[in-house]
């Protein structure tokens, strides 16, 4: 039987207190699209990370602005992109450092991008200065 | 609520033990921040963040934990945490924290490592 696409879409204000709800949404999408628990929990949690990026550093915390996730499936795979108009920066250009290093500098920084990049399958940036940045990331459908 | 988070503070002889309960995102990292570094202002660096009701974590909370490891280490205490469910776990894991804290199955035994002086990542 051929694949069928579907897309779910949540659009919500730049807040930190929407993390929540963007959760609930990517585990519901998750699980429509066939992930057990514990992959749902990651996809959580991958989702979190990026859209708390772009809520805070993106966006500096400004509510007015808008955070869009998007989520399209199929019997394969799922793909997330994160959709931000705010200031863009290449997440791939942050070196990633040693977890006792980061702990001896006093710095969390980073952790987020280590998480995503260990839950998902493929993690890539599409920057377009002043206009419009995406974050897009594939998690494949582990088959029982 | 899903993004309902609280700190339950109780003390233990030296020990003061923080009871972690919902979820632990960049929007409740603030409060527990707050909560371990009251105790670390205080003088207080024998601390045991007790998880068994901390549904979900994600990096914001992690960096609360790194952030203040070390300066209660050099404090002579240490930061443990302890009855971690298995969701959150597999977080910490990902990112090697075993390696680096104490981690206890039970707040007993994390009282117990502290009476004996045992840190994690040593």
């Amino acid at each position: 039987m051929p694949s069928i696409e579907q897309t779910f879409t949540l659009q919500v204000p730049s807040s930190t207190v929407n993390l929540a709800m963007i959760r609930e949404f990517v585990a519901r999408v998750g699980g429509m699209a066939g992930f057990g628990e514990n992959d749902v929990a990651k996809l959580e949690l991958a989702v979190d990370e990026a859209c708390a990026n772009v809520i805070e550093h993106a966006y500096d915390s400004d509510t007015t602005k808008q955070v869009s996730v998007r989520a399209t499936f199929d019997d394969e795979q799922i793909q997330i992109e994160i959709i931000d108009r705010g200031r863009g920066f290449d997440p791939s250009s942050i070196p990633q450092q040693d977890l006792d290093q980061l702990i001896a500098q006093r710095r969390s920084g980073g952790l987020g991008l280590r998480l995503i990049r260990t839950i998902m399958d493929d993690v890539q940036y599409q920057i377009v200065p002043g206009e419009k940045n995406e974050l897009r990331m594939v998690k494949k459908i582990r088959k029982p | 609520m899903p993004n309902a988070f609280s700190v339950n503070r109780r003390e233990e002889g030296s020990v003061v033990i923080l009871s972690l309960v919902g979820f632990l995102d960049a929007h409740t990292a603030p409060l527990f921040e707050k909560a371990i570094g009251d105790e670390h202002t205080s003088g207080r660096n024998e601390i045991v963040a007790d998880c068994a009701g901390l549904t979900y974590i994600s990096s914001a909370g992690l960096g609360v934990f790194m952030s203040f490891l070390e300066e209660i280490r050099e404090a002579g205490g240490d930061l443990k945490l302890a009855a971690i469910i298995p969701k959150v776990y597999q977080v910490f894991e990902v990112l090697g924290f075993p390696a680096l804290f104490d981690i206890a199955p039970s707040v007993e035994q994390a009282l117990v490592n502290f009476s004996n002086g045992i840190r994690g990542g040593e």
